[in-house]
């Protein structure tokens, strides 16, 4: 007891301390970990409503974001990890500000993003009520080293849930992993009227022959309906929920918004009121750099975060429909993923009839090379990013603007365009 | 699947090139050596013929050009058996001079043999003298090696331990990076026109003229005639490899 009260002190200091820094998330929770080990179970004690985990490969921030709205507007306190810090100990830095000396967080859920390794780190200190199993893309080779392995590490996440699983349905990794489970299953999905539009998501397995893999919605599955671009409605089969029009745009953000939902009602049970849930969803707003729009000279810009095969195609058939000036960042730092060879499986057709304005980052010629395979003509290479951002905004003052950046050049584009335009500092979000 | 690229004025001849098991063994945008060599074979003034071999299909024993990828070991196991029936073409044509790039997944299973962590000894198609063997180690990162085609640079990911059987030449001489086993510094072999190597990234863009080199070959397998280049201007790829080599190695 007096060692939980000391580590959530000294984790508390440090994470004061490194945040008046501008410093790291990670290292407060290490310092109030190594007082006291099973600080987090000890945390983490108490809950009622559940501790869920979301994990997969895209979208886990965007999905959280919008779970923890809609659990928050039925009036739920709600504890989550707000800053796309998907790690163990990042969680439990957050956790440390609202954490009381005797170590046990006051809330009526929990819910966390997780990538699939630290998920796996999380589970082995506390059991989730529930998880959301959103994809299996390849992402990061060189650090997970295989799709099989990832696909693994989300099964096992799902097996150590004591109460339910939310699974995608349309992911044949995800659902071959949920299939196996013994734990109840609750699915979303594409409504079959888009079901062409799948390709267009999903990680092909060509190992199996994922053909006729509908499956008939049970109570509480829940299928996205769009109407048009914007709207939607998420369809169970005795209720809905819509229609949707969401700030973030595109296909992904709509699957994301119809994970969540159908989450939130598992979750909330008889209390799931679908209009508090519609509105809740509205209101959300992108994660920084999920589809963030910025002005920039009266003019929209756009960061559009790219770190896989998947990834990069929805992005690019999301946005091909309204052709912009657009740019693309490429580094190779570790947080970005070291081995730029996946952007070959990308296809930049939908480039093609516009072209690309400037390539960027450390890997600004590699893009370039990239898109010449594609016959897509690149204007200028630039591989200085704050010099590639001036060039790119000086060249096109009058039209929307937008750039397809990996993580660590985001980072460093926003922090310019916060210096410059006067934006939010990273991880700030705005309180929903 | 068979596509067909022409060339912008009249064609010189056709050449035909075979990626093995696309859809099981190209994991690491192996697609783009394809993409790239059958883009260069158009610009070189050719037809480039690209055939998909898929398992089960018939492999076709007149290719000009071979290209196979890395996998992982589950799409490894979907191609063992086809690659046990067409085995034996391939190795022929190996010996008969037949271009052919084969990358990580497929450079191994190109030699002898492969010794699992487990102590399965899996027999290979013979075509490169090297041996590989899995280990818990992974070798992983940016690569530059001194080739006779000039400075290659390219990403390796793999965990097997190859060497060298003697006599074996290498595809080239680490500058940076692990190479076949991360201790002789020797990277992938070259038998004839066979070139295997765990540079993925993928290899040929970056690289045009290791392209060129199997290009050459092909051609003139495809026509009769000796290589007629066309002169080709790389601007994008040379500044890519040389901001990788001055990355990698300093300016040595
Ligand atoms: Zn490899």
């Amino acid at each position: 007891m007096l060692r939980t009260a000391a580590a959530v002190a000294a984790g508390k200091t440090v994470r004061a301390l490194a945040r008046r820094r501008g410093g790291g998330s990670a290292f407060p929770g290490l310092v109030a970990e190594r007082i006291q080990p099973r600080i987090l179970r000890g945390a983490l004690a108490d809950i009622p409503g559940g501790i869920v985990v979301v994990s997969g490969t895209n979208g886990k921030t965007t999905t959280t974001k919008m779970l923890v709205a809609v659990l928050r507007a039925h009036s739920r306190t709600v504890f989550s990890n707000p800053t796309g810090s998907n790690f163990t100990r990042g969680v439990l830095s957050e956790m440390l500000p609202q954490l009381p000396l005797r170590g046990r967080l006051e809330a009526d859920l929990v819910v966390v993003e997780l990538d699939e390794a630290h998920a796996m780190r999380f589970v082995d200190e506390v059991a989730p009520t529930h998880s959301l199993l959103l994809n299996v893309a390849r992402d990061q080779l060189d650090r997970f080293a295989e799709i099989d392995h990832t696909a693994d590490l989300l099964a096992r996440l799902g097996a150590a849930s004591t109460q339910g699983v939310v699974a995608n349905a349309d992911d044949p990794f995800v659902s071959r992993a949920a299939d196996a489970l013994d734990v109840a299953v609750r699915w979303f999905g594409l409504d079959a009227s888009i079901a062409d539009r799948l390709p267009e998501i999903t990680e092909h397995d060509s190992r199996f022959d994922d053909v006729g893999t509908t499956r008939d919605p049970g109570p509480g599955d829940a299928r996205l309906r769009p109407r048009d671009e914007r709207s939607f409605d998420v369809v169970f089969p005795d209720l809905e929920v819509g229609p949707v029009t969401l700030h973030q745009r595109g296909l992904a953000a709509m699957i994301n918004a119809t994970a969540a939902t159908t989450t939130a009602r598992l979750l909330l049970g008889d209390d799931f009121d679908p209009s508090v849930a519609a509105a809740a969803l509205a209101a959300v707003q992108p994660p920084f750099g999920r589809g963030e729009v910025i002005d920039v000279g009266g003019q929209p810009l756009e960061l559009v975060l790219v770190k896989n095969p998947a990834g990069f195609g929805v992005a690019l058939s999301t946005y091909g429909s309204t052709p912009v000036a657009t740019m693309v960042a490429i580094n190779d730092n570790d947080a970005d993923g070291r081995d730029v060879s996946w952007l070959y499986d990308v296809s930049f057709a939908s480039l093609r009839e516009r072209g690309v304005a400037l390539t960027s980052g450390v890997r600004a010629y590699d893009m370039a090379l990239r898109l010449h395979y594609d016959d897509v003509a690149t204007a200028r290479v630039v591989p200085d990013l704050d010099e590639a951002l001036d060039a790119f905004v000086a060249a096109h003052p009058d039209e929307p603007k937008r750039i397809f950046c990996t993580y660590t050049a985001m980072m460093a584009l926003r922090r310019t365009l916060a210096a410059r335009h006067g934006l939010a500092h990273f991880g700030e979000d705005t309180p929903a | 699947m068979t596509e067909t690229l022409d060339p912008d004025g009249p064609s010189k001849g056709t050449v035909t090139l075979v990626h093995l098991y696309p859809r099981e063994m190209s994991i690491y945008g192996d697609l783009g050596n394809t993409r790239a060599l059958a883009s260069r074979i158009r610009r070189h003034g050719y037809t480039a013929e690209v055939v998909d071999h898929h398992p089960g299909g018939e492999l076709r024993a007149d290719a000009h050009l071979l290209m196979g990828g890395g996998g992982q070991d589950s799409g490894q196991a979907r191609v063992e058996a086809d690659l046990e029936a067409v085995g034996p073409t391939l190795k022929t044509m190996a010996a008969d001079g037949v271009p052919m790039l084969v990358i990580c997944g497929m450079y191994q299973l190109f030699g002898n043999s492969f010794h699992t962590v487990g102590g399965q000894v899996l027999p290979g198609l013979g075509i490169l003298d090297v041996t590989t063997r899995g280990n818990d180690k992974r070798m992983i990162g940016p690569v530059c090696l001194e080739t006779e085609f000039g400075r290659v640079v390219g990403y390796e990911n793999h965990s097997g331990s190859t060497v060298l059987g003697t006599g074996q030449e290498a595809f080239g001489k680490v500058l940076a990076g692990h190479g076949n086993n991360g201790e002789d510094r020797t990277e992938g072999a070259r038998t004839l026109h066979v070139i295997g190597t765990y540079l993925h990234g993928p290899l040929l863009p970056a690289n045009p003229m290791v392209s060129d080199a199997l290009i050459a070959v092909a051609a003139e397998r495809a026509t009769g005639r000796p290589f007629e280049p066309e002169d080709l201007d790389d601007p994008l790829a040379d500044e890519a490899r040389g901001r990788q080599v001055r990355r990698l190695v300093g300016s040595r």
